[in-house]
């Protein structure tokens, strides 16, 4: 039986903890309404409801009364209010523009095609006009097309040359200032990288754009001035610090007496660090690449100013590129809501919460791993 | 009598893998470094010269790339307020969930785990998520909900505003408020506790009255460091409340607002001759980068300070 | 001038019986019933049964880990605050057993007060750790704070050092005077018990014989339990004397008794320095 102080006489204090309880569950409560508020704008594509069809099946201005209301509000795209606020003879005229719309649809093979299913946001699509099957993100056009694939690709590439540029050097300089160089500087660089840190994302897209691509570009010599090299360089600037931060602190953590046993053995500081401290820190370097990962994945303003934002499909890294994060930033400005484009655009942020969820909690699994086995309990 | 062979212990060829190696890393180190020092001298040089009290102060008229007539008081007071709004809720809700998990919560309870799980998970979502989050759930479903409710046919609430983007910042930087403060709370002596307890004093009178005071730095310094960053972050103010030019300063909370890291944003890709705009453009980022810093040294002189006297106390 | 190594010296109080810590005709305050106590699944505190008079200074002596300090902490449920901590048996003070469910663990800590091994004054001034408890249990009006700070600091041997700088940061005193500090603290609110965890322990001799000293004048006023591994301050200064080995109570007897002529040999050995 265990003795707890929850005790009657004491009916306000009861009443805060309570309190503080429930205010603490905000947390688990905001992680939940994420998910659901973000995946609730894409449920309808999601569910196959979406049409979005150049050429819609038109419904006679005649059947006006035979039609069900719902039916008839969903195909006239108006919300609840705007339909019960509408009277008949206007909503007449607006059938009336449908089928006058329909005449003037275009003469295409898609037309008739509802670019926002499954397939065509995900499998190649040989398009009127191309002359074989393509992946194309295109949704202001007469047929719309949705395609996720470059976006995809986009991402990736970005977040490729981040990790290639950034996790060697952060890892280098955890190491120095964890392992090599004397403690007093650790307390200047360590509040230095922290400050690089502070620097907005913004900021470093801007000067992605106007110093670094014109610099790379002179260096490398390659035709795009914006692309997914210059992108992911500058992207590198933002994630050093969080995978030198994390890596440091797991490389500190290893406890000492390891270190001193190498170095009582006759090991240099080099090798003791990088024979057995190392190794022993690993799960933790492998959480912090997977956190820059993530943070390089989910980031938007530098990739919005830095990378050239033509969203075409192609693997070559100097190659004006447009990422999913710089596609939601672009675009949601100008959608209509509750359309196809602006619920693909919810659903793409969905999908991308669902990959930085996932490599987060990989991560905290990890680190959690390390502590235990530092501590000896596995 | 003979001499032993080695009496001087001196390493007897110079080791070259240690030179490299510690090389290397040094130099990678330094590289980073670097890296801060060109990106805050660039903006220093090109910036400084085109900062004055005119252009800090003044309000534009109708063209904001126009270095001649432009000004940034409302990207100033507009950053200002959304931030001293976020503040306002992410401090109590992110020092009471640190209390909880430090003082009360038993630690290996699934609650616990799984409260600490959703704070990672809030500290790794991308800010653009944010901005999905708070169109989706503060616009469409609270403001929209909240416009319905109080009948007066006006949508203001069902529109991106002040309020919603501050709300949205409040979630974004709950998990800042929440390690720091826990950091400083795990570091008050757990004798000072007992030491309350045992006068009789019930645990949240201890809290109140003796863990937070001692705790303060700490959360002060949560508190500077969740507004440093949300200060300079766009992406989940895009949808959610910035405007490209308002002509007056936000006095309600349901109006949108201007912001500073917004406007070097579009002064970088909308203008229309970038030989001109470069100027004020660079004063916009100064001016931003000071603003973000200044927070950024005080949180982490605070916090220096605050470990310093915590090593006095052992 | 206090001799730094007193000799030992016969109490002047004869005991009603061997196995309790009662004086002739004086009252059982405490009584500890078949009290054992589980950190989880280990046993730490092994059915203990022993009963402490009003007015005297019972010892609790015996090797790191015995189970001294946690028997302390059970007298007023500091053990409460551990996870995974179950008690069985009983302790009652003054009749009442106060792990029953309807006692009031605010009320109890109020009539039972604790001194820690290492001081813990608050990071305020002198006079605020003092106050700190008064105003705890009610005490507002400024006259009467500042005359019970006063009589508590006297009682603590300390109100002539420190009456000049009560507004003073309490840190600032040295290591004897803030556990002097940590007394008056504790007594200001006036219980009938205090606790004592090694006191001392973190002191040197003769800031410890100051302490000393007040115990036995706090003596006259409140039933002290005092926890040392310190033999001879045990010897110097408590009435009874209970010795614990691994979790047991091996012998409880007048302190004379058990450190001239212990009834078992472990105390014996243990008293003489042979294991400890």
């Amino acid at each position: 039986m265990g003795i707890h102080r929850g005790h009657n006489a004491r009916p306000l204090e009861w009443l805060a903890e309570k309190g503080i309880l429930v205010v603490s569950l905000t947390a688990i409560v905001m992680v939940f309404l994420i998910f659901a508020f973000v995946t609730r704008e894409a449920l309808p594509l999601l569910l196959g409801q979406m049409n979005s069809a150049a050429r819609q099946a038109v419904i006679p201005v005649a059947d006006l009364d035979k039609i069900p209301p719902e039916k008839l509000r969903a195909y006239l795209e108006l919300t609840p209010e705007q339909f019960k606020a509408m009277d008949r003879d206007t909503k007449e005229l607006l059938m009336q523009t449908k089928v006058d719309a329909a005449k003037e649809a275009p003469e295409d093979k898609d037309a008739g095609v509802n670019t926002t299913e499954w397939r065509y946001l995900l499998l190649p699509h040989q398009w009127t006009g191309y002359d074989r099957p393509s992946y194309i993100w295109q949704p202001v056009s007469t047929i719309k097309k949705y395609n996720l694939v470059p976006l995809i690709v986009g991402s990736i590439k970005a977040t490729f040359v981040a990790l290639l540029f950034a996790v060697p050097l952060a890892l280098a300089a955890a190491i120095y200032v964890s392992q090599l160089s004397r403690p007093q500087y650790k307390e200047i660089i360590k509040p230095a990288i922290e400050l690089l840190s502070g620097i907005p994302s913004v900021v470093v897209g801007f000067f992605a754009l106007i110093v670094m691509a014109t610099v790379l570009q002179k260096i490398f010599g390659y035709e795009s001035r914006l692309n997914a090299f210059v992108a992911g360089i500058a992207l590198g600037f933002a994630i050093i610090p969080v995978v030198f931060s994390i890596a440091e602190d797991s490389l500190t953590s290893v406890p000492r007496s390891f270190t001193q046993a190498a170095l009582a053995l006759g090991a240099s500081r080099w090798q003791a660090a990088w024979q057995v401290v190392l190794p022993a820190a690993l799960p933790g370097v492998f959480a912090a690449v997977v956190l820059g990962f993530g943070r390089a994945m989910g980031e938007t303003m530098i990739v919005l100013l830095a990378s050239g934002n033509a969203s075409i499909m192609s693997w070559n890294l100097f190659d004006s590129t447009r990422t999913i994060t710089a596609t939601i930033a672009a675009e949601m400005g100008e959608v209509v809501a509750g359309g196809d484009h602006y619920r693909i655009l919810f659903l793409i942020g969905a999908m991308l919460f669902v990959v930085t969820f996932f490599s987060n909690m990989a991560a905290v699994l990890v680190m959690d791993r390390l502590k235990k086995r530092l501590e000896g309990k596995t | 009598m003979s001499t032993p062979a080695t009496t001087h212990f001196r390493a007897k060829e110079f080791r070259l893998g240690s030179f490299l190696f510690t090389g290397l890393t040094g130099a990678a180190t330094f590289l980073i470094l670097a890296i801060l020092v060109v990106i805050l001298t660039d903006v220093v040089i090109h910036g400084l010269p085109n900062l004055s009290w005119r252009f800090v102060s003044t309000i534009p008229k109708k063209d904001i790339f126009d270095p001649a007539t432009t000004g940034i008081l409302p990207m100033i007071v507009g950053t200002t307020i959304r931030v001293l709004l976020m503040t306002i809720f992410v401090l109590p809700v992110g020092v009471i969930t640190a209390v909880y998990l430090t003082e009360y919560a038993p630690n290996t309870a699934l609650l616990t785990r799984i409260i600490r799980a959703a704070v990672n998970n809030l500290a790794g979502v991308p800010s653009v998520v944010f901005g999905l989050f708070g169109l989706g759930f503060f616009i469409n479903f609270v403001g929209k909900n909240l416009d319905a409710i109080l009948h007066n046919g006006s949508q203001a609430w069902g529109q991106p505003s002040l309020i919603w983007a501050s709300l949205t910042l409040a979630v974004m930087t709950l998990p800042v408020v929440i390690v720091a403060t826990e950091e400083s709370l795990k570091a008050v002596p757990p004798g000072l506790r007992e030491a309350s307890l045992a006068l009789g004093a019930t645990k949240l009178k201890t809290i109140v009255k003796i863990v937070l005071p001692q705790a303060l730095p700490g959360i002060l310094t949560g508190g500077i460091l969740s507004i440093s960053r949300a200060a300079g972050e766009v992406a989940p103010i895009l949808f959610t409340g910035v405007a490209y030019y308002m002509s007056t300063l936000p006095t309600h909370l349901t109006d949108q607002f201007m912001d500073l890291g917004y406007d070097v944003f579009v002064l970088s890709t909308q203008s229309p001759n970038i030989d001109k705009t470069q100027p004020i453009l660079y004063a916009t980022v100064l001016v931003l980068l000071i603003l973000t810093f200044a927070l950024n040294i005080v949180a982490i002189l605070i916090r220096s300070n605050m470990r310093r006297k915590m090593r006095l106390l052992q | 001038m206090t001799q730094l190594m007193p000799e030992i010296s016969l109490p002047k109080i004869v005991p009603a019986e061997a196995r309790t810590g009662v004086p002739a005709g004086s009252q059982a305050l405490i009584s500890i019933e078949n009290l054992s106590l589980y950190y989880g699944a280990s046993k730490a505190l092994k059915n203990i049964s022993l009963t402490l008079g009003e007015r005297v200074v019972t010892a609790f002596i015996g090797p790191s880990g015995c189970g001294k300090s946690t028997l302390l902490r059970c007298l007023n449920r500091m053990n409460d605050l551990i996870d995974n901590v179950r008690i069985e048996g009983a302790v009652k003070i003054g009749g009442h057993d106060i792990y029953d469910s309807a006692v009031d663990v605010i009320e109890l800590r109020k009539r039972v007060g604790m001194v820690f091994q290492k001081s813990n004054p608050f990071p305020k001034s002198i006079f605020e750790n003092v106050a700190y408890g008064l105003r705890l249990h009610g005490l507002k009006d400024q006259g009467s704070l500042a005359a019970a700070v006063e009589e508590s600091l006297r009682g603590a041997a300390l109100w002539d050092e420190v009456k000049d700088r009560l507004h003073a940061s309490a840190l600032g005193l040295s290591g004897g005077q803030q556990q002097r500090l940590c007394i008056a603290r504790a007594i200001a609110i006036k219980p009938e018990i205090i606790l004592m965890d090694e006191p001392a322990s973190a002191l040197d001799p003769i800031a410890t014989a100051r302490v000393e000293e007040l115990i036995l004048e706090l003596k006259e006023n409140f039933t002290i339990v005092i926890v040392t591994h310190n033999m001879q301050q045990a010897a110097r200064i408590s009435d009874f004397t209970a010795f614990f080995y691994i979790g047991e109570l091996v012998e409880f007897d007048a302190t004379a008794k058990v450190f001239t002529n212990p009834a078992k040999k472990q105390t014996e050995d243990y008293v003489t320095g042979r294991f400890g």
